[in-house]
């Protein structure tokens, strides 16, 4: 075989993330640009998963400098062409500026947001070209598959990620090794393999980036899983709304098959696998583990009570072992360097990394893999740059609409499972919500009760009835029609419906709720008894404020202080609020040296 | 299996492996209350209001889905449990129109019952007050009406139509607060494959599912002096009516329930059976020349109107081998205003026919087109067992003193073998009796075949074999047929009863009813059949009349054109 040798690589991220923001253009850009500068033979272009740094999108990498440029247009490829490529010149405006020191770094790892990260999972995403299985298996790919069953009997595995501390990623966080060993010991002629994708907490794309990313990491861990849990057949539960990581998985899948590392008598080992992909229809609930086995079956996504756990009846009443796809894409890892080496990372109850997906008012949106027991301030400062438009931190939102609102009392707090659940939250599956001072944080409860009653499955009382009744009080507090008594209500039933409802779903959607009243008591309070949202964001709420005309000395405090621009007027004259503009939030009041402010 | 000991309110209790708290608390005799759970059908664990306290961990189960364990201690009395339980209960109503006084099932709703037993006043709804769903009510029946905003979500009904009668004409559909039990798109309940079996409405909790009142419109033909107004019963009516009045289920009531029928109103108080034996006459002579002519068999009963429309829609390739015989009702219905109308010299326009049945599918029955061969509507109106018992409350009848009268002799002579029709394996036991000894010119030795709760028979006819299937419950029915189809087995008479344990468990009949309610009544039939003098159709003295001076033979012109009748294949919606 001839292999072309190329002078330089360029890595350009095809994600979905990148994608929207224009990487298809820019990649079309670049190929004509090489081709009009007649580069082709010397230059390779790939296309690479995520590469995390969504915020930065669209995002290339140019090796064997390791230049890392990003926000590209179509129009920067010429001056990359003849700049650097031609000429070997870096070209800087297109290098990306830390946040707080507005210097630029021209290579990928001396950027802080990678700098910090430590990456088991995501180690191929973005380096290699996802829809290339020799490229998954140049960087090691199958041989870890490969070891497990060719030298390696399903206890020995399942002991090794016992070990290894590897613990569910898909939020519950039950020891996997347990979990393998429970279907291993399940007696029967069938049992099923399940790769749980139906990532579904909003603002989390952990699982989507890794299928988009490394396909065969996730399909090589299934294989292992298999082999030790002793399932012939597998399924994908992905969502439709993941077009991308469908199509690299069906190709990944396919291409798996034609190198016998999928289907039957795999590493001549005598041992089939088949696997399938099943698209869900985009219900949240289908990511608890009965409604999503109902949902492969054909049924109504709807969660029944356990036990029987999956591991001894689940799909088609048959034994079933579900994980979720990071935790997957950590078993290779474990395999290949052993569950000793991977419980050295992280914490001691928590081992290994975790991926979060970033978002929020912070500078650096993106995805992160980070060592279980890094703190949330390292996270959303070192490697996140920090808050967005130099605003103060109020809380971050971890584990979606089940997790919980954590304030800045907590900041040095180290992520591991058991801290997370300790001040009210959880690790859920990797979502981190950075919120900062214009958040409202009784809007925030609202938003994902909201989120959790239309997505409810509608099957037990408490969870269909009671988060309606939850959000209905919510509204009113938002609208400034909040009652005395409200907030015992909303303990009331937060806890009724946590302690009552038949599935994951209904007893976390009080959450969101019950961390927020803790840390953020006074908020609500102000709602209900001073009609005041302390965020100005309940635009529903109290009523605008006005000046009075007799009492204003036109000394333009209140305009200057106000955050929406709603304040006009001449100096030495009396000022005017707009009342549509107005957010109530008090602001100009408190400036006010003459009490020439009050609520109308 | 192993035994598992646990404790519930401060009693011990040894139960099998498998069996939930509930069972445990059950044997006990601890009344949990419970919404969603229902004893015939799979566990579904959604109200949360059977929940108790485990004592141990302080946690809060649902006993309905929660397996017995050794060493549990269960508390279901607690304050706890009984404050989850009144907030469940609490929401439910908060989402619920309470216009009890309005509603059908005023008096037999479970959620009313547990309303009052937990002693939830209006006041503790203030708190609760919000949103109400406004979903648009389905009247277009003909057997059934839905009304979801009563719904509570127990699935009930969803789950009797798929497991029990492998339908599925009902699914939950939406999300969240938006919840909702519904036909597949939506469609229509006139335009769906349902059987109008009518299951759904003995399993729903409140009153959701109800089948479409036709009380009305019998007043009002008792009340017009120029209708003659003749009333049937159908065999199921005599061992369940007295439900209604405190009896025991399976007690017989026949005496007392036609004397309140004339107390009602009724000009002519007739029963089914008699039509019932005319059937077994007709069916039977069918049988007999499908068996002679090797035609279409297995021969495949038709009187249930629930398994018919069930077979037109999933079995269009077998309605060959229906009997073409009309069921008891339309038989009676047509002779009514015809061989009746003549005999007593009442102008048949004036006729208005009523039929008493423990079916919801028979008010469909009634209106299909092709089944009027009288010249005018056959059936007028069709009540259930209920509607009947509320016409009966209305007016005020001391039902339990009533003293106890006879049919009126010239459709109200019946035989054993009419009775047992209200049961499953009765039609089949019934024909079976008279093909016998119509075949071999024998007297049959022995009259109670057992075929009741049985799948399959054989009787030897002479030197013949006779096969007989029996299925009821849609569900068993399909495999039952789909062996057939598969020509995995051969039978030469299959009786199919949509309803499980046929009419005595029929879509109309007194509530709550379960599995031994059923048995119990069907008991009641079989006692009603064994103390009869005449216990087969073709002894009976009036339907030996009425062919003599009426119909001339079995399957002859005029039976041929006012028994029989003919099947259509329907849509799959």
């Amino acid at each position: 075989m001839n292999e072309t040798i190329y002078r330089s690589h360029i890595l350009i991220c095809t994600g979905t993330g990148c994608n929207s923001s224009g990487a298809e253009e820019v990649k079309h850009s670049l190929q004509e640009e090489l081709a009009a500068h007649d580069l082709l033979d010397e230059i390779k272009l790939v296309d690479t998963g995520c590469h995390g740094f969504c915020e930065k999108g669209p995002i290339m990498v140019i090796y064997p400098e390791g230049v890392f440029y990003c926000e590209l247009k179509p129009e920067d490829m010429e001056e990359v062409v003849e700049e650097h490529l031609l000429k070997g010149r870096t070209v800087n405006r297109l290098l990306f500026k830390e946040p707080m020191t507005e210097e630029s770094i021209p290579s990928y790892q001396d950027i802080d947001f990678y700098k910090k990260q430590e990456r088991i999972v995501l180690a191929n995403c973005g380096k290699i070209d996802p829809e290339n299985i020799d490229e998954y298996i140049a960087s090691g790919g199958y041989e870890s598959a490969g070891k497990a069953l060719t030298e390696m009997e399903p206890e020995e595995i399942i002991s090794e990620v016992k070990d290894s501390g590897l613990r569910g990623r898909g939020g519950g966080g039950f020891p996997t090794g347990l979990k393998w060993q429970f279907a291993n010991s399940a007696e029967s002629d069938k049992k099923y393999l399940v790769c749980n994708a139906d990532e579904g907490d909003p603002g989390a794309f952990m699982d989507r980036s890794l299928l988009e990313g490394d396909p065969h990491r996730v399909i090589e861990g299934m294989i292992i899983g298999a082999y030790a849990t002793g399932a012939n057949e597998g399924y994908v539960y992905v969502r439709a709304e993941y077009p991308l990581a469908i199509e690299r998985l069906e190709k990944a899948i396919k291409d798996a098959e034609e190198y016998g590392l999928l289907g039957e008598n795999l590493f001549d080992s005598g041992f089939d696998f088949h696997l399938n992909i099943k698209k869900g229809a985009g219900a949240f609930v289908c990511g608890e583990e009965t409604a999503l086995m109902a949902s492969i079956e054909g049924k109504r996504g709807m969660p029944r009570p356990r036990p029987p756990y999956p591991a001894s009846k689940g799909l088609w009443g048959k034994p079933t072992n579900i994980n979720n796809v990071e935790t997957f894409g950590n078993i290779p890892y474990i395999i290949n360097n052993g569950g000793e080496d991977f419980a050295s990372v992280g914490t001691e109850n928590s081992s290994g990394t975790k991926v979060f997906a970033l978002t929020g008012k912070i500078n650096n949106t993106g995805l992160v893999e980070v060592p279980m027991g890094t703190t949330l301030e390292e996270v959303i400062f070192d490697i996140g740059g920090g808050l967005a438009e130099g605003r103060e931190f109020k809380a971050v939102q971890t584990g979606g609409p089940s997790g919980g609102c954590i304030p800045s009392d907590y900041l040095d707090l180290p992520i591991d499972y058991d801290s997370l659940l300790e001040v009210g939250a959880m690790m859920g599956s990797g979502g981190m919500v950075v919120m900062d001072d214009s958040t409202c944080m009784v809007d925030v409860a609202r938003f994902f009760l909201d989120f959790t009653q239309s997505e409810s499955c509608g099957k037990c009382t408490p969870c269909r009835e009671g988060t309606k009744r939850m959000l209905e009080i919510l509204n009113r507090l938002c609208e400034g029609d909040g009652q005395e008594g409200d907030i015992q209500l909303l303990e009331e039933l937060a806890s009724h419906i946590k302690e009552t409802s038949l599935c994951g779903l209904g007893q976390s959607a009080p959450n969101p709720v019950l961390s927020t009243l803790h840390y953020f008591r006074d908020e609500y309070e102000s709602h209900i008894h001073d009609k005041h949202c302390p965020a100005g964001v309940c635009s529903g709420m109290a009523s605008a404020y006005v000046i009075d005309e007799d009492t204003c000395i036109g000394c333009g405090m209140c305009a200057k202080e106000c955050p929406v621009d709603a304040i006009s007027g001449e100096a030495k004259e009396v000022y005017e609020i707009d009342p549509d503009e107005c957010i109530s939030c008090g602001a100009c009041e408190e400036v006010c040296p003459v009490d020439a402010i009050s609520q109308g | 299996m192993s035994e598992i000991n646990l404790t519930i309110d401060s009693e011990e209790i040894q139960v099998e492996e498998g069996a939930s708290v509930l069972d445990a608390a059950k044997e006990l005799g601890i009344d949990v209350p419970t919404l969603c759970y229902h004893p015939d059908l799979t566990i579904h664990g959604a109200c949360r209001v059977c929940v108790v306290e485990d004592t141990e961990s302080g946690q809060l189960l649902a006993s309905c889905c929660t397996p017995a364990k050794d060493g549990m201690k269960i508390n279901t009395r607690s304050a706890k449990a009984r404050k989850a339980r009144r907030r469940n209960v609490k929401l439910l109503l908060a989402n619920h129109p309470n216009d009890c006084l309005g509603c059908d099932r005023n008096g037999t709703c479970e959620l009313q019952d547990i309303t009052y037993s937990l002693g939830i006043s209006s006041d503790d709804m203030e708190e609760l007050e919000g949103d109400i769903r406004e979903n648009s009510i389905d009247e277009t029946g003909p057997s059934l009406k839905r009304d979801p905003n009563k719904c509570i979500l127990c699935g009930r009904c969803v789950r009797v139509c798929e497991e029990v009668q492998g339908v599925s004409a009902l699914q939950f559909s939406g999300r969240g607060f938006d919840s909702v039990v519904q036909t597949a798109f939506d469609l229509p309940q006139s335009e769906i494959n349902c059987a109008n079996c009518g299951q759904c409405a003995t399993v729903c909790p409140v009153g959701a599912i109800t089948e479409i009142s036709e009380i009305r419109n019998v007043w009002d033909a008792i009340e017009d002096d120029d209708k003659h107004v003749v009333v049937q019963t159908a065999p199921a009516i005599q061992a369940t009516l007295g439900e209604e009045f405190g009896y025991e289920p399976g007690t017989v009531v026949t005496g007392k329930l036609v004397s309140a029928l004339r107390k009602i109103g009724f000009d002519k108080v007739f029963s089914t059976e008699f039509a019932a034996d005319l059937t077994i006459m007709e069916e039977g002579n069918e049988l007999l020349k499908r068996i002679k002519g090797d035609k279409d068999l297995p021969q495949i009963t038709s009187c249930c109107p629930g398994w018919v429309k069930f077979a037109e829609h999933n079995y269009p390739e077998l309605l060959d081998n229906l009997s073409t015989a009309k069921s008891p009702q339309q038989m009676f219905s047509t002779l009514a205003k015809t061989y009746y109308a003549e005999e007593t010299d009442i102008d048949p326009e004036n006729i208005y026919t009523v039929a008493i049945m423990p079916c919801t599918a028979k008010k469909f029955e009634k209106d299909r087109e092709e089944i009027n061969d009288s010249g005018y509507k056959d059936t007028d109106a069709v009540l259930t067992t209920r509607e009947l018992a509320r016409m009966i409350r209305e007016i005020g009848i001391d039902f339990v003193n009533l003293e106890e009268q006879d049919y009126d002799e010239m459709m109200g002579k019946s035989t054993g073998a009419g009775t047992i029709f209200g049961t499953t394996g009765g039609v089949a036991e019934a024909a079976v009796r008279t093909v016998k000894e119509k075949l071999t010119g024998e007297e049959l030795e022995r009259l109670d075949l057992g075929f009741q709760g049985v799948n399959e028979a054989e009787v030897e006819i002479g030197d013949r074999t006779l096969k007989v299937a029996i299925a009821n419950g849609l569900a068993r029915a399909s495999e039952l047929l789909d062996k057939v189809k598969a020509g995995e087995c051969e039978y030469d008479f299959i009786e199919v009863m949509a309803c499980p344990n046929g009419c005595v468990g029929g879509g109309g009949q007194p509530l709550p009813v379960d599995q031994e309610i059923k048995e119990k009544r069907g008991q009641g039939l079989s006692n009603i059949d064994e103390t009869k003098t005449i216990r087969k159709s073709h002894e009976n003295p009036m339907i030996v009349r009425l062919y003599e001076k009426y119909l001339g033979e079995p399957l002859g012109g005029d039976s041929h054109h006012l028994l029989h009748t003919t099947y259509k294949k329907r849509d799959r919606n």
